[in-house]
């Protein structure tokens, strides 16, 4: 089996989001972030990150 | 296309030659060993592999001179050592603009900078720029020097039958119609191939849908050679941009369709002066230019299930078409050339079983599909095809402008060589090695004192040992013409290979190696080369 890496987070992330459909993709990343939170167990470090991911909140403009 | 008022071939910076069919007639059916079919570059560099190998080719190109426009701009460091090989790599190097990294932009910030694997081991860049028209010119010069290739200008294949020996083929020139018989056919005629259709065979996969308008400009300015790639501009929002700058000042624009754009729309000159003069503003080209020329382009990946049919072998986009992002399009295709080109050449002289040939689907199929892979996964970032691969790319580019990492989402990684691990001519390791080029990987480069490793490699097989081999006309005896390669055992060569004393390795004439041993016995190599050359490698099911 190849290592795994970022990339293959990206997909799965993005796949995810397909699977579970523009109503329910909020919950689906939330559920990740709280999985991944519950996981590094440092809630201080858990609270920057959040802030750090409200900064910047345009992605592409829609063509 | 070009502005209003110019020719298809009224081009700012390129001359095109006009080329006459053949006047003399007489020889025109005169059976041939090889026919190819197409002289764009994948055509012309399988009639010079197999020139090389001292195989005569009759090369039928339709046209009168070299295609339209600049097309696949980017060469890359294997087809370099390629052309080396062919010995026409000169000119190339002369004209094309090397480069090794390149910026990517999200609303006008910067967001990452990457660079191509480029050592001090390299003979060559991991990329070079230059526009297809020199490409073809360039080739043609080899071509055209070449007593061994026939090549036969504004001459038409229009039909095709099997014959017992071989295919016979239908040409019509301006001068007359006849037909030719060939032992084999290369079918090097291009992504709308007729050889394909006449013969039924369909490309097959997906397509990304992702279309490109690319759009060649003139405009001064000095500056250092790298690949630009604009996400969001203010001048086409939403869309993706990207910018190759090419010799003689031309630079290479290639932006994506909206939604909903039309090709009509987006192709009228009105628009894409106006596209291209936002984007450069954006930049801060503030020279003057002049529009040169522009086309279209889609982002499919589709291919050939089988490249062979009986006598016939396709090669290049008339096997496979793969997206621009890659830039693998034509690179690609030259190493289809050479891989048919050195092993039709062993058959047709005797050396090797048919059954050689067999190995030409799997392993530049496999090829394409690592292209597909990789180009699919730059293509999902460059155009998303769904909302979750949009969301994602959002959060990615968003990330980037305060976050490092999130930028390298945006690298598109495009040149990593193929291995042909799983090809049945490819000899699994039976010794452990801890690094070196594994077998099916091309040969690794190592600077010398003067020169380079693969400087020194032949034009058929080669054994690269270290330290000194042991009867070595055991290996002669199994195939005349190998090239022996010797280094020290304490060398940087040896350390490149993995090597100690009596290691040698096995590698093909298109430089990948086919098998490699600690300790090696002229022997064994003689035993696995026969084999090989019998289109088969034992161990290998
Ligand atoms: C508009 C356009 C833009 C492109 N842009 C890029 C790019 O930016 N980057 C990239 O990597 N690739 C690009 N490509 C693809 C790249 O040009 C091809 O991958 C490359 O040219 C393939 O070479 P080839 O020799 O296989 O085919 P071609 O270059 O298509 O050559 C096929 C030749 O066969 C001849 N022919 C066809 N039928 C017959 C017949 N019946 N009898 C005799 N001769 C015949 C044709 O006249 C032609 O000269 C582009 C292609 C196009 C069309």
């Amino acid at each position: 089996m190849t290592e795994k890496t970022l990339e293959d987070v990206y997909a799965a992330l993005a796949d995810g989001i397909d699977a579970a459909g523009q109503d329910k993709e909020a919950m689906f990343l939330s559920k990740v972030v709280l999985l991944l939170a519950n996981e590094i167990s440092d809630p201080e470090r858990v609270l920057e990150l959040i802030t750090d991911a409200q900064k910047n909140m345009d992605g592409m403009r829609r063509g | 296309m070009r502005p209003a008022g110019r020719g298809e071939l009224d081009s700012l910076y390129f001359d095109y030659p006009h080329f006459d069919a053949p006047e003399a007639r007489d020889h025109l059916s005169a059976p041939a060993d090889v026919a190819i079919c197409g002289a764009g570059p994948v055509g012309m560099a399988a009639a010079l592999t197999l020139a090389q190998q001292g195989i005569r080719s009759v090369l039928l190109e339709r046209k009168s001179t070299f295609n339209d426009g600049s097309r696949a701009i980017c060469v890359s460091r294997s087809s370099f050592h390629t052309l080396q090989t062919l010995g026409a790599e000169k000119r190339f190097v002369e004209k094309s603009l090397p480069w090794v990294s390149g910026r990517s932009f999200f609303r006008g910030k910067q967001i990452l900078e990457f660079f191509m694997a480029d050592s001090n081991h390299d003979k060559y860049r991991p990329m070079y720029n230059l526009e297809q028209q020199y490409i073809e010119a360039f080739l043609y010069e080899a071509v055209a020097a070449s007593d061994l290739i026939d090549m036969r200008w504004q001459s038409d294949v229009t039909a095709i039958t099997d014959n017992a020996d071989g295919v016979t083929l239908s040409v019509t020139d301006p001068n007359g119609s006849y037909g030719i018989s060939a032992r084999w056919l290369l079918a090097a005629d291009g992504a709308r191939s007729a050889i394909r259709t006449m013969r039924s065979h369909r490309l097959k996969g997906q397509n990304y849908e992702g279309r490109y308008v690319i759009a060649d400009i003139r405009l001064k300015r000095d500056c250092k050679v790298e690949r630009f790639a604009l996400f969001d501009p203010d001048c086409r929002p939403g869309g993706t941009v990207l910018v190759h700058q090419q010799p003689d000042n031309v630079w290479r624009i290639d932006y994506q369709l909206r939604d909903g754009e039309t090709e009509e729309d987006a192709l009228k000159e009105a628009s894409i002066r106006e596209s291209i003069a936002g984007m450069l503003g954006e930049i801060g080209f503030d020279e003057p230019w002049e529009l040169e020329w522009w086309s279209i382009y889609s982002a499919n990946t589709l291919l050939l299930d089988e490249y062979r049919d009986g006598r016939i072998f396709f090669i290049g986009d008339s096997a496979h078409i793969v997206p621009i992002f890659g830039v693998r399009g034509l690179n690609n295709g030259i190493s289809d050339a050479q891989n048919i080109g050195w092993k039709l050449a062993l058959v047709l002289q005797g050396e090797a079983n048919e059954k050689l040939l067999d190995s030409y689907t799997p392993e530049r199929r496999g090829a394409t599909l690592d292209v597909f892979a990789n180009a699919s996964k730059s293509a999902r970032f460059m155009t998303p095809h769904s909302r979750g691969w949009s969301v994602l790319r959002d959060a990615a580019l968003s990330l980037a402008l305060d976050h490092p990492f999130a930028g390298e989402f945006a690298n598109p990684r495009n040149m990593t060589p193929y291995t042909y691990g799983d090809s049945p001519v490819t000899r699994a390791d039976s010794d452990a090695f801890a690094s070196g080029p594994e077998p099916g990987a091309a040969a690794l480069n190592v600077r010398l004192d003067n020169h380079f490793l693969l400087d020194l490699f032949g034009h058929g097989f080669t054994v690269l040992h270290f330290g000194p081999l042991a009867h070595p006309e055991q290996v002669a005896g199994a195939l005349p013409g190998v090239t022996f390669v010797e280094q020290p055992a304490d060398g940087t060569a040896a350390q490149r290979y993995d090597a100690n004393s009596g290691t040698a390795y096995l590698i093909r004439p298109d430089g990948h190696v086919a098998a490699r041993w600690k300790q090696a016995e002229s022997a064994t190599i003689a035993a696995t080369l026969r084999q090989m050359l019998d289109g088969k490698v034992s161990g290998n099911d």
